[in-house]
């Protein structure tokens, strides 16, 4: 069996690592795209190569989306500028959040989610990119309003199957869907409570501060969203959704993440509060649920169980799809932590990096 | 006009290696099109889309920063030197470049 290719994007830069989750050290190749803070990233293995995507920002040069097409060894962007509002729109990127791969079908469409508040498209392979107009246009995005992390559009959920049906996520304007190739879009966020408003206000349509959507590839009508206080499922794309949160430490924190084999296997990363965003009891714990929320466990071995301050990001957790996939989580200590048994035990990848933003694994072809 | 865009260590990698660029320009915006035309991944490090210089950089004429002249529409003489420099203050800075006078506190305060 060959590596994984572990890419982990970091506040100063992207590192890309190889290795085997359970199989012992890692070679981890030095931190690239120094000084750029890099939320973004993506992975494409439809392409050969597969393509690596890094949606880097420095604080003095301002934001980019940056390419590998060698796995991760050097990286390059195209001479006119990969994502770039229109003039007309009169918006400015501030940074790429989330790159996503289309469907199986569209194998050179690949998505972008940006601030302030966007949805992109490319249909190149992700080389350059068109603002979705239907939704950068929608009546509601005047009334969206920033999340703490900024106007991020850091969701996006091409459906599977259907090429015309996608579904994005926005802090904080929360859920929308379109079933027309993102001609139009429909808020989806009933059921889902926006906790800090008045409560007889607290189940608007639209405003939710969603912080992660995830859905298994082969069940994509059932939703598993991480918000802003509470955790959500819904099984019919978004029309409604339940809170699943029994037997959870606490309904706050970022990443959800689906077991590319399992459907009803959903992994979270619990913190405190938004007040306090700290792990419970300061034990690094990332709970599962095998019944697609009904239920939750603790996942502790390998993992720091005392003193522990690190908390993981929405785009810090992510699971890979080989035959057994490996899982592999970041977290703000600068740590990251893979487990290659459905999350029973963690092993330490690497250490010492600047803070984790986001993580994504490509398994061997 | 011919200017002389003097570029910082850090952007000589989407120069080809160069630290200075001839451009043909009567204004500072001018030479920025110019370099939107032949070297765009270095103009879009200075601009963003809409063409307002990124918050952390500072253009100077000569000594002068354009904050103090007239910005981006300040003219170039024959044989200007156009300097790039990024800020070299530390952290995050929220302030947003404007065109005209410096504001009398300065923008480039140190970051958290």
């Amino acid at each position: 069996m060959s590596d994984v290719i572990l890419v982990i994007g970091t506040r100063k830069g992207v590192v890309v690592g190889r290795g085997r989750p359970g199989h012992g050290v890692w070679d981890l190749q030095p931190l690239q795209l120094v000084m750029s803070a890099v939320y973004g990233l993506g992975v494409d293995p439809r392409r050969t190569p597969p393509r690596l995507f890094a949606g880097a920002v420095s604080d003095l040069w301002g934001p980019s989306l940056m390419h590998s097409d060698d796995l991760g060894r050097s990286w390059s962007e195209p001479k006119v500028a990969p994502v770039a509002f229109p003039k007309e729109s009169g918006a400015a990127l501030v940074r790429v959040w989330q790159v996503q791969p289309g469907p199986a079908s569209a194998p050179d469409v690949v998505y972008a989610g940006v601030e302030p508040h966007a949805l992109f498209r490319s249909e190149d392979g992700g080389t350059t990119f068109s603002l979705v107009a239907g939704l950068f246009d929608h009546p509601h995005r005047p009334k969206w309003e920033p999340g703490n992390g900024g106007a991020c559009l850091h969701t996006v959920l091409p459906h599977p199957t259907d090429p015309k049906r996608a579904l994005v996520a926005l802090s904080a304007g929360g859920v929308y869907r379109t079933a027309d190739g993102g001609r139009t879009w429909e808020p989806a966020n009933n059921g889902i409570q926006a906790y800090w408003l008045p409560e007889e206000q607290r189940f608007p349509p639209f405003g939710q501060c969603v912080h992660k959507v995830a859905c298994h590839p082969g069940r994509p009508e059932t939703l598993f969203a991480q918000n802003h206080f509470g955790v959500y499922r819904s099984d019919d794309y978004g029309s409604r959704w339940e809170a699943i949160e029994t037997g959870l430490p606490a309904t706050f924190g970022f990443p959800i993440v689906v077991h590319p084999k399992e459907p009803d296997t959903v992994y979270v990363f619990p913190l405190s509060a938004d007040s306090e965003r700290l792990p419970p009891d300061r034990r690094c714990r990332v709970y599962r649920s095998r019944d697609g929320g009904r239920s939750w466990e603790p996942l502790t071995r390998g993992l720091p169980q005392a003193g522990y301050h690190g908390a993981v990001l929405r785009d810090a957790f992510c699971v890979d799809t080989a035959d057994s996939p490996g899982l592999y989580f970041g977290t703000r200590a600068g740590e990251v932590y893979a487990s290659g048994d459905g999350g029973d035990s963690w092993e330490l990848v690497a250490q010492h990096l600047p803070d984790v933003l986001a993580v994504r694994a490509l398994a061997p072809a | 006009m011919t200017a002389t865009v003097v570029l910082p260590t850090a952007l000589r990698g989407v120069a080809g290696g160069r630290g200075e660029v001839a451009v043909d320009a009567s204004t500072v915006a001018q030479a920025l099109d110019v370099l939107a035309g032949s070297l765009p991944q270095l103009e879009r490090r200075v601009r963003d889309e809409q063409g307002v210089v990124r918050s952390n950089v500072m253009i100077f004429v000569g000594e002068v920063d354009i904050r103090e002249l007239s910005g981006l529409a300040t003219p170039l003489a024959d044989g200007a030197r156009v300097y790039l420099i990024p800020a070299v203050a530390g952290g995050v800075v929220s302030a947003r470049w404007v065109p005209g006078p410096r504001p009398a506190a300065g923008p480039l305060k140190g970051g958290v």
